[in-house]
């Protein structure tokens, strides 16, 4: 059975997203070795791009905090590599198609495999587009995690079909970024994911608070929560794992 | 030129997020069924015609020609476009279209405003809410221009992110897209993004080329032997370009923005200093660092600030079947001034560029060529920023 499998077993699985290099790489080194501690399932770490077409202002900002910082592609893996010395918990990357493509998507996902990270998020690889990734992925043993959304209806079962590792469930329409409300009705995407696929499936996007954590886990396999920890380290800065760590424990006991 | 899944050889694709791929799709099956249908067509050529003020004049620049002593020299006057400029073919069609589908809100990215000003215009013409996303930078340089379009009745966002200009504006436009979609079209401005909008903006484009033809037959009963336009992401390029493909003798020559020049940073030559990258929904070239991070570019033109270009014109280049040149702001704005006193005429600034390499080449041709340059728009909006860039300052 593969890490990111293990890691809904039997449970809901918390996923808690950073931008690596945040205000720098040993602050998201502190944060992922808080989030591990604190009870997260699996972690997405996103590799900054500079034009992150999908995420609201809050990872936009953390996206130019850490550009700015100086972090690279390579300086990421790095750290993977370091991370990887006593963390086993699954690792993902999450970062845009050209950040891959450009670095040779081969190199790229093999890598990948090397330093120990278990699948690759990029949000502007839709279904169509895949196959460029996937078939490296499939090579590499790293899970191309797809994504449904509101909007996919005839697409889900096609889409959940092919999937990987787990299926990221988009909450609403949108880009990243805290919601007071979440209104798309999961329950049935779910409902029909579940329908063509054993993948286990995480909702993200817009999920900040506990209650809202504990109500999105009821209806999938895991919650995804990105905004919310990007706000601690924009408040804090490199003071932020303490504060992200005592959050991370506040949505691990509510799912 | 396309295959379905909008392919330019290895270039274009749809590289966006989920949550857009049946809004693309819904957009492709509509504009395959509207395209060949006569009383759609009929409904545009009325616009075109009696709206937009079509065909635009093919106009010989005499005076243009004997000076540099060469090649004839024609000018095709998108310039004399309602709005000012090409950008009002792709809006109407895309415009007319979208009502089609029942969509009641139009959005829109503009770096100099002029298809941000035609989109407000195509709204205000059939009843459409109007939103526009700018660079804040560019509406800065563009101050006129956001004027316009908020007298038109569309609202402008100011966008703040990056570096402030044309990809940002893209950037936001495709994220408030992604968050409300059932009611709204965005009307991409050039033959870029995810397919099916490179093919749908050039087949509204491609009106300047099948009437470059029709007037060139004409006037000198034959075909031009190059025809120059400036290329930004491409749209006038790309009209001016597509029904001339197949006539090999035809030479197509693209102006890139070279800023203060391709051997520094501060270019937007995408073709001239770019590679290969995956941005805005296409696979194209791109200028980017050694990590695929998109580079702050760089250009006096606002409408040519953008760091990609177009999936069929990345195709062309490298087909080569047409040539992509870069020209610099010098060039660029000798060449504004230089039509200006020449032929009366004030081009835009982006299509100085154009202008400046006919003025490189044109004198060492024979006389018995002819070079179409397309005029793509009006100057007026530019010409504080080129008094200023002459050291003058002036109130507009």
């Amino acid at each position: 059975m593969s890490r990111i499998a293990e890691a809904f077993k039997n449970k809901k699985a918390f996923i808690p997203f950073i931008t690596c290099g945040d205000p720098d790489l040993e602050t998201t080194k502190a944060a992922v070795h808080a989030m591990v501690e604190n009870g997260a399932d699996m972690i997405e770490l996103g590799i900054p791009f500079s034009d992150p077409t999908a995420e609201g202002p809050v990872i936009q900002g953390a996206n130019v905090r850490a550009l700015s910082g100086g972090v690279t592609t390579d300086k990421v893996f790095d750290m993977v590599r370091d991370l990887r010395k006593d963390i086993s918990i699954p690792l993902l990357f999450m970062t845009y198609a050209n950040v891959v493509y450009s670095y040779g998507a081969e190199k790229f996902i093999s890598l990948c495999k090397e330093t120990g990270i278990d699948g690759l998020i990029l949000p502007d690889v839709p279904f169509e587009e895949k196959e460029e990734f996937s078939g490296l992925c499939d090579k590499y043993d790293v899970a191309l995690v797809s994504f449904i959304a509101p909007t996919s209806e005839n697409r889900i079962a096609m889409i959940a079909r092919e999937a990987k590792g787990f299926i990221y469930v988009v909450s609403s329409l949108g880009v990243t970024g805290v919601r007071s409300e979440i209104k798309t009705d999961l329950g049935s995407i779910v409902k029909l994911i579940r329908e063509n696929t054993d993948v286990p499936c995480a909702i993200g996007f817009g999920i900040s608070t506990p209650e809202q954590a504990a109500k999105m886990s009821s209806v999938a396999d895991g919650v995804i929560i990105g905004s919310a920890i990007i706000r601690l380290l924009e408040k804090y800065g490199m003071e932020a794992p303490k504060y992200i760590g005592e959050y991370v424990k506040s949505i691990k006991d509510a799912i | 030129m396309s295959n379905e899944k909008g392919r330019f050889g290895i270039h274009g694709g749809q590289y966006i997020p989920e949550t857009l791929m049946n809004a693309v799709i819904e957009l492709e099956e509509a504009y395959n069924r509207f395209k060949e249908d006569p009383g759609f067509n009929r409904e545009l050529t009325g616009l075109f015609n009696e709206y937009a003020g079509r065909p635009s004049r093919l106009y010989f620049a005499e005076k243009m020609t004997k000076d540099l002593g060469g090649a004839k020299i024609y000018l095709k006057r998108e310039d004399l476009n309602h709005t000012g400029s090409h950008k009002i073919n792709n809006v109407l069609g895309q415009a007319l279209l979208a009502k089609k589908m029942g969509k009641t809100r139009l959005i829109a990215e503009t770096g100099a405003g002029q298809h941000g000003v035609a989109t407000a215009t195509a709204a205000a013409l059939m009843g459409m809410e109007c939103v526009v996303f700018m660079g804040e930078e560019d509406t800065k340089r563009q101050a006129l221009n956001v004027y316009r379009m908020r007298l038109l009745g569309a609202e402008v966002i100011p966008v703040k992110s990056g570096t402030a200009t044309l990809k940002d504006a893209v950037s936001e436009a495709m994220r408030e897209w992604t968050s409300r979609i059932s009611d709204t079209h965005y009307c991409l401005g050039s033959v870029m993004g995810p397919h099916p909008f490179p093919t749908i903006v050039r087949d509204f484009q491609a009106v300047i080329s099948r009437e470059i033809k029709q007037q060139m037959m004409e006037k000198e009963g034959r075909l031009p032997d190059a025809v120059i336009a400036c290329v930004g992401g491409g749209s006038n390029a790309m009209g001016s370009f597509y029904n001339f493909i197949k006539d090999e003798s035809v030479a197509l020559i693209g102006c890139e923005a070279a800023g203060r020049g391709i051997d520094g940073f501060e270019t937007a030559a995408t073709i001239n200093t770019g590679r290969l990258g995956i941005f805005h929904g296409m696979k194209s070239y791109f200028c980017q660092d050694e990590y695929g991070q998109i580079a702050p570019v760089y250009s006096i033109s606002a409408g040519l600030d953008y760091p990609g270009i177009g999936p069929e014109h990345a195709w062309l280049h490298d087909t080569g079947r047409a040539q992509y040149v870069p020209v610099t702001d010098d060039e660029a704005v000798e060449a504004f001034e230089y039509l200006s006193r020449t032929e009366g005429i004030i081009p835009a600034i982006e299509s100085a560029h154009a202008v400046a390499h006919a003025r490189k080449i044109a004198a060492s041709m024979d006389k018995d060529k002819i070079i179409v340059i397309t005029i793509s728009g009006r100057g007026d909006k530019d010409c504080a920023a080129i008094a200023r860039y002459r050291g003058e300052e002036i109130n507009e």
